[in-house]
């Protein structure tokens, strides 16, 4: 199965290529060896999906520097949001050099020092940039090893290395160490790298727990974040932002603010800030302008969205088609016709867009909590007109990301300001900005028609997805008469709407395993068999099998009272099944997530623990857009504004929670994703075998389960 | 001569001037550089920003620096002594209870508080003291765990 979404083909051409400044980087990190590779071929797919304007660069991109005490940096230009690729890719770093994982060092997400990366999302870095860059360290190692015996005067097969150390086989005595070869020197190395199959079980470092390596930092206080920052001069902006997407601003009066001491006003074009030292008192500047608006919205609101969709116009593409449709409604013995809507989440993460700008010279410098450095570098290039070589983006540590940090509004924000004014300015959302600036995950709407013959095998499979995104929209089952549309518009919402923890597949899952259980429950056939009797393939089943035994399933007909829900899928290259145990208070409405378990095959496993910690993740991150995460808006005016009217999961709700990984010697997959896109699905059909009443909308707030609860009786 | 305050932080006696409005969680980040306490929502609903103040935890982001006059207020910076982290800070490492860490030292602080006041809770207690503190990335049960193993080692 393709994961589609994140490899396209088509690379945007007549577009300038980007060459990293070797100079620049050689100056900053001294002596030492250097080797560098070039990834160009992987790159490829990633560069079109981000529509950045650079086209991949043909130079030399990936970094590994070792300096003379042995220390080991490794440069890549993804960013750590909690994901935990801090920890593994210094696993995968030591074991291929054979070198101690204490010295590893990573530098991240800094666009001066860090080779060209698309951004850090879709559960790429460990599956799509994993394999090249073990390619480039093993090559690496062999370089290493060529100057370790030239060194010692021997032939190269008669050397080896361990802990960083290079020695004759026979005579462990004559020995040289990574630093010592760099020492004193500035050597640099330049490999072309084609990765190869390798045999995972070989590994000494991966597939062994680790736990965060930035752990201490975070506990301390320590950790860096971009709000952290403290500069000579800097000063808070606040920006004056309109009532609601859709307005737009026709006059301001800053006479009050004026008024106010150490206060600064910037206007530029759009842009209306007030600069403060103090963030308090720019807010409260701010709180002082007067301005007057016109207005054009959208006329939709969160109840009528999903009507609205359905007569927008929109672009239609078929994903996937096999069979005839019409065969498989003359084949099928029973019709089931089911529409699904799912609503606008928000990414929500603890630290709201944050940005500092500061200029060093006439370069732009941010520092901006961002999961795309280089594509924010690209659109701060873009916004002020200059150069890429006059912007610099370094991403610190990031307080969640979600796919929200993609869009980097913010950080556009803090260089315009930074430049206009050359102070370092900081830009820190409030929760309310950054509500209202989210790129929430659209309002989608699915539509089913699907069949099962006289056989209970699935005969016919007719799948509309609106504005979901077409992630997880193939049926994963063995159907053969089977298509699959997708809808898509870039007007149809009033606000922006973007990438949230697996995209599209959310929604997807929830309505195909929604559909799924129908269709068992009808035929009267345990969920669990339904779904086994209409699956090929292995992985998929393997799953299911490895998540019931987990759970302790017994076979039942739904709805069995018992409250239990199966739901499994694919994303990122990883299979994953879930089951979960609900209760529902049939009087208010309430549903209790007793416990959920999931079984999940991700191919080999660099960080057993960083894995099982990132499916916890998705699983308690999943209740909440289940059960009560929902956006409310009026066109663009967005009524939801800061976590007392946007529910957040919280310890109360954690429900006894079973992972497990299954044990693969097969290629490194996605782990910061899949393990969500089940949530929906699982807990909906949790909740028809609880109480016999199904679900077609999420989240399934206490109104809505009374609702569906009423329709049944 | 414009007014100041004083008041107890992390164990050493300070001063600043008073400003009107200025709340606690501001005045550490900018007057103090003690970057660790976080500013999350502005209203008190995260936790985020969560410090001592007197042995109670408290929401920085609400409390108004006149009120804080003569009080002893320890933030997630006045944890460890002398590099050596504070048994609450271990065992978050210890059972990886963070992932992007953004709202770890409000859960340190929040977990100190109730510790403090209760040495022993059952895992009910930590839930229900808990409660008001959000966590984005799902790390509740470790940090559940990592209460409830600090409260074994920990000498109040």
């Amino acid at each position: 199965m393709k994961d589609d979404k994140y490899y396209r083909d088509e690379v945007p051409e007549n577009n300038p290529t980007f060459e990293v400044d070797r100079r620049n980087f050689v100056k900053l990190l001294g002596g030492g060896l250097f080797i560098y590779f070039q990834l160009g071929e992987f790159l490829t797919g990633v560069a079109a999906e981000a529509e950045q304007q650079r086209s991949v660069p043909k130079d030399y991109n990936a970094f590994i520097h070792i300096a003379e005490d042995g220390k080991v940096t490794c440069m890549i230009g993804k960013i750590e949001m909690g994901q935990g690729i801090i920890t593994s890719f210094p696993q995968m770093v030591a074991d291929e050099l054979d070198t101690p994982i204490e010295s590893i060092k990573m530098v991240m997400g800094d666009t001066e020092l860090c080779p060209y990366d698309a951004g850090t999302w879709g559960s790429l870095s460990t599956r799509s940039l994993g394999p090249v860059m073990l390619a480039a360290l093993a090559e690496a190692r062999l370089v290493l090893l060529e100057m370790g015996a030239q060194h010692l005067g021997v032939a190269k097969d008669e050397v080896t290395v361990e802990n960083g150390v290079i020695f004759v086989k026979n005579k462990k005595s004559k020995k040289v160490s990574y630093g010592q070869l760099a020492s004193g020197k500035k050597i640099e190395k330049f490999l072309e790298v084609k990765p190869k199959a390798k045999d995972f079980s070989e590994y000494k470092i991966r597939g062994k727990s680790f736990n965060h390596a930035d752990g201490v930092a975070k506990v301390t206080g320590q950790a860096m974040y971009s709000g952290d920052f403290r500069m000579p001069g800097m000063l808070y902006a606040k920006i004056l932002r309109p009532p609601s997407h859709g307005a737009t601003l026709i006059s301001a009066d800053t006479s009050e603010a004026e008024k106010l001491d150490g206060i600064a006003i910037v206007r530029d074009k759009d842009l209306l800030a007030v600069l403060h030292t103090d963030f308090e008192k720019a807010e409260a500047a701010l709180a002082k302008i007067k301005a007057e608006y016109k207005f054009d919205e959208m006329k939709v609101d969160d109840k009528t969205v999903f009507k609205h969709q359905l007569e927008f116009p929109s672009e239609s593409r078929v994903v996937k088609s096999s069979g005839d449709i019409e065969t498989g409604k003359k084949n099928s013995d029973q019709i089931f016709e089911s529409e699904f809507h799912n609503s606008y989440v928000a990414h929500a993460p603890m630290e709201p867009h944050t940005a500092l700008g500061f200029m060093e010279g006439d370069k732009v410098v941010v520092r901006a909590s961002t999961q795309t450095p280089f594509g924010t570098q690209d659109g701060i290039s873009r916004e002020l007109g200059i150069g890429l070589d006059k912007v610099r983006v370094i991403a610190p540590f990031l307080g969640g990301g979600f796919g929200g940090k993609s869009a980097f509004r913010q950080a556009i924000e803090a260089a315009r300001l930074t430049k206009l004014t050359g102070k370092p300015i900081m830009v820190q959302w409030t929760r309310q900005e950054e509500f209202f600036y989210d790129t929430f995950r659209p309002a989608a709407v699915i539509k089913i028609t699907s069949g099962t013959d006289k056989a209970g095998q699935i005969s016919l499979w007719d799948y509309h997805e609106y504005f979901a995104g077409a992630r997880g929209s193939d049926t994963i089952y063995d159907v053969p008469n089977a298509k699959t549309t997708s809808y898509s518009s870039r007007d149809v919402h009033p606000f922006g709407t973007g990438a949230w923890r697996a995209p599209g597949n959310n929604t997807n899952t929830y309505a195909r395993e929604s559909q799924i259980d129908r269709m068992a429950v009808q035929l009267g056939v345990d969920p669990l068999e339904f779904r086994l009797k209409n699956l090929k393939d292995e992985r998929m089943i393997g799953v299911l099998k490895a998540v019931a035994e987990l759970f302790g399933y017994t076979s039942a007909k739904g709805p069995s009272g018992r409250g239990y829900g199966i739901a499994c899928g694919f994303d990122a290259g990883a299979y994953v099944a879930h089951m979960a145990e609900v209760t529902v208070d049939k009087t208010t409405g309430k549903v209790k997530v007793v416990r959920v378990a999931c079984a999940q095959d991700m191919g080999f496993c660099i960080n057993p623990q960083g894995s099982l910690i990132q499916l916890e993740g998705c699983i308690i991150m999943g209740l909440g857009y289940a059960l009560t995460e929902e956006v409310k808006f009026t066109g663009g005016d967005i009524h939801t504004n800061n976590f007392g009217n946007y529910q957040l999961p919280v310890f109360s709700w954690m429900p006894e929670i079973q992972t497990k990984i299954l044990d693969k010697n097969e290629a490194p997959q996605g782990g910061g994703e899949p393990g969500i896109i089940c949530m929906g699905g699982v807990l909906a059909n949790a909740v028809f075998d609880a109480v016999g009443a199904r679900l077609f909308q999420l989240p399934m707030t206490p109104e809505r389960v009374l609702e569906a609860i009423a329709k049944v009786k | 001569m414009a007014e100041t305050i004083q008041f107890e932080l992390n164990g050493k006696k300070v001063e600043i001037p008073l400003e009107k409005n200025q709340t606690l969680l501001w005045a550490l980040r900018i007057n103090f550089n003690l970057t660790g306490t976080k500013y999350g929502c502005g209203l008190g609903y995260c936790g985020t920003c969560t410090v001592l103040m007197d042995d109670e935890p408290v929401r920085s982001c609400g409390i108004l620096m006149e009120d804080v006059a003569g009080k002893k207020i320890t933030t997630i910076e006045g944890m460890s002594v002398n590099g050596k982290l504070h048994p609450i800070q271990q065992a978050f490492v210890d059972h990886d209870a963070l992932q992007c860490g953004y709202c770890t030292p409000g859960m340190i602080m929040n977990a100190y508080g109730l510790l403090l006041k209760n040495p022993h809770p059952t895992r009910e207690q930590i839930v229900d003291g808990m409660e008001g503190n959000l966590c984005r990335c799902g790390a509740h049960t470790h940090i559940i765990d990592a209460i409830e193993s600090a409260s074994k080692t920990m000498k109040v």
